[in-house]
């Protein structure tokens, strides 16, 4: 009887384990690598600031990250006129709607929402943003292995270079055909090594997951104080209670 | 030194010829006998006043940066989700006090489970506890309003289809529910105006009703007396002032005990805020950070963890009734769940009140009760084709589970009366 509740108990968790089949790369943690994270800044400014808005996130929020109001005024300012604003963009959404079939989302929190039990959202980006593949039978030229017959092409194919995908026909089990990955094949070299693209890619999806939630960093070493605090306190009163319990007990 | 204390004595005689207030503070604090016996189980009552608290006082900073405005902003991205972001980055430690309300909203739940649950362990509920657990589950049914209604206001985008999903559950209602539904949403869609009422019942309506049954519940308690692990009344053994020979005074005993609880209850509180904030998207639905969007439905809609044993029982009834669609009989299911505990006073015939002298028939069906509510609730947070172990259909199971919940009600008149239960001891152990 025990062994059976301890087994209906465990069941969430054991059935939690058996995950979805989106197979994500984990992405490398640069959270605190203030280099990576300006590079990632300069990368997201210049590639992806023209079609996403960051809307909720101030250009001098960038002092986060080590950089100061006159460097961001200098190598980072496109598209607005004062360090306060907001990373704004001049694409109208109507527009965008029509030239993309969906207007490209604002980017501020796109850390925070496309985590799921398949990985974290930095995991999702990691990937989706390194297998980018040539589709001709697609409006842009490009498809995704992530995120099937996005709308986005691979903005950062002078980087990377060009790739094919190979897929493989099996049996899904229910007397049809499936495609399952294979390999990439790279068709035209870009301007980076594979593994420096990775390394850019990180970069860049660190600074998405900054921008995400900027205070992270602050609230994790915050939290170690209150933590610490609250263990003095847990001791105090745990003495005061103590102390008078003793008529009762 | 004796004058200032003379003065203080002065000051207090004057307010207490005009308002009972020490007398009141002797009545609830200084002179209320609790029995001494109290466990782990009794910290969450405390512990639930200090949640509430803190979601009122957060509130209040929180409703000076939010906005409840479904329009879109010069971004595109509507005013309410963009004020929660502005208080998020913009507002000096307005990330805090958000985290403090968004982990307090699920921290109140899961202490008013154990708090609940506590109820059932040692039969707190029983005679003359009735209306101590009635208005309590009154104030269960408000904080589930009250959460419902909270989730709306981010205007992310499930909040958006959870309110939509749950507010169209009243159009399952025969003849006027289409209309009914159309009245609480103030609109055909969920819109500005029902993010607008929604707002209203959150940060008032339902405050003040919730606030006014907490006086009712303590009142009502401090009436009859707290119950104790042993099930046993203390009030039936006195000295000769009258004082309870197992009760000891609530104040101080139980004032620095219930503190320790709280430093414990924070700590734990404080790790959610400070190191995982959305909980593995169970606090804070990872959906919840795309704005809402009327056009775009998520493949997989799923409320916040705490409605979810709830919504299984409500997705469970799949057979029509009386010519009535089967929505409606799960509606019934649904709110039949929380409100059947109502009735738990009336239907437990046992001789024992605690656990700890009730016989294996109790055990042994609460024991599989829990378990049955476990599973619920993980399967409401999953799509209905979801098979535990990657292999147990979870359909069936929920609707064996939901078939249980309610069978364990109904039928526990009988069973309790017939379970073999050990004597009570006469004092408390």
């Amino acid at each position: 009887m025990k062994k059976l509740l301890t087994v209906l108990l465990l069941a969430p968790i054991l059935a939690l384990a058996n995950g979805s089949e989106l197979h994500l790369d984990k992405a490398p943690d640069k959270s605190g690598d203030q280099a990576a994270l300006q590079n990632g800044a300069k990368l997201f400014v210049n590639y992806c600031l023209n079609c996403h808005s960051a809307s909720y996130m101030r250009y001098n929020r960038l002092q986060d990250i080590g950089l100061t109001d006159t460097q961001i005024k200098d190598n980072l300012l496109f598209t607005a006129d004062k360090v306060g604003e907001p990373m704004r963009i001049a694409m109208q959404r109507a527009d965008a709607k029509i030239w993309f079939g969906t207007a490209p989302p604002d980017l501020s929190l796109i850390a925070r929402s496309r985590a799921s039990e398949s990985g974290s959202g930095a995991d999702w980006l990691y990937t989706y943003l390194r297998t980018f593949y040539r589709d001709p039978s697609r409006p842009s030229g490009w498809n995704n292995l992530v995120f099937e017959n996005v709308g986005m092409p691979h903005v950062l194919w002078e980087l990377q270079g060009e790739q094919i995908a190979h897929f493989k026909e099996v049996d899904d089990g229910q007397g049809g055909k499936a495609k399952h990955f294979e390999k990439f094949e790279m068709v035209k070299e870009g301007s980076m090594k594979p593994a420096d693209y990775d390394s850019a890619v990180a970069d860049l999806v660190a600074y998405l997951k900054y921008m995400g939630e900027p205070i992270a960093g602050l609230r994790k070493k915050l939290g170690i104080f209150v933590l610490v605090g609250l263990g003095l306190l847990f001791a105090l009163t745990y003495a005061l209670k103590r102390e008078y319990w003793k008529d009762v007990h | 030194m004796s004058a200032m204390t003379n003065k203080l004595q002065d000051l207090l005689g004057w307010v207490d010829a005009r308002f009972p207030l020490t007398k009141m503070y002797k009545e609830h604090a200084s002179e209320y006998y609790a029995p001494k016996n109290f466990n782990f189980w009794y910290f969450f009552g405390s512990l639930a006043l200090l949640v509430l608290v803190n979601q009122i006082v957060t509130g209040i900073f929180l409703t000076m940066h939010f906005k409840p405005d479904a329009s879109l902003n010069t971004s595109g991205v509507p005013v309410a989700f963009a004020s929660v972001e502005y208080i998020m980055r913009d507002v000096p430690l307005g990330w805090i006090i958000r985290y403090m309300h968004s982990t307090g909203a699920s921290a109140f739940f899961v202490v008013v489970y154990l708090h609940m649950f506590r109820g059932l362990l040692y039969g707190s509920y029983r005679k003359p506890r009735e209306l101590i657990w009635v208005f309590g589950l009154l104030i269960f049914l408000c904080l589930m309003a009250e959460a419902f209604f909270g989730y709306l206001l981010p205007w992310g985008q499930m909040s958006f289809w959870g309110a939509q999903v749950i507010v169209n559950l009243f159009s399952a209602i025969p003849f006027i529910g289409p209309d009914l539904s159309v009245f609480i949403r103030g609109d055909y869609v969920v819109s500005d105006a029902t993010l607008n009422r929604f707002f209203a019942f959150h940060v008032i309506a339902i405050p003040l009703v919730l606030l006014g049954l907490v006086v009712a519940h303590l009142l009502a308690l401090h009436e009859v007396g707290s119950n104790n692990p042993d099930g046993v009344e203390i009030k039936k053994h006195k000295d000769a002032n009258g004082i309870p020979l197992d009760g000891i005074a609530f104040h101080p005993y139980y004032t620095v005990k219930d503190i320790v609880g709280v430093v414990v209850f924070l700590m734990v509180f404080s790790i959610v805020i400070f190191f995982m904030p959305e909980f593995g998207g169970y606090f804070l639905e990872y959906n919840n950070f795309i704005p809402a969007d009327p056009l775009k439905t998520p493949s997989h809609i799923a409320p916040v963890w705490y409605f979810t044993p709830f919504y299984s029982m409500l997705r469970a009834v799949t057979v029509n009734f009386f010519w009535i669609d089967a929505k409606f009989w799960g509606v019934v299911a649904m709110g039949g769940g929380v409100v059947i505990l109502g009735f738990l006073p009336w239907l437990d015939r046992s001789p024992a009140k605690s656990i700890r002298y009730r016989g294996p028939i109790y055990k042994t069906l609460l024991t599989i009760w829990v378990v049955a509510f476990l599973i619920l609730g993980f399967l409401g947070t999953k799509p209905p084709s979801y098979a535990l172990f990657g292999i147990i259909p979870g359909d069936p199971v929920a609707k064996m589970f939901t078939v249980y919940y309610f069978v364990f009600f109904i039928t526990m008149p009988w069973w309790s009366k017939i379970d073999k239960c050990k004597p009570e001891p006469d004092r408390v152990t």
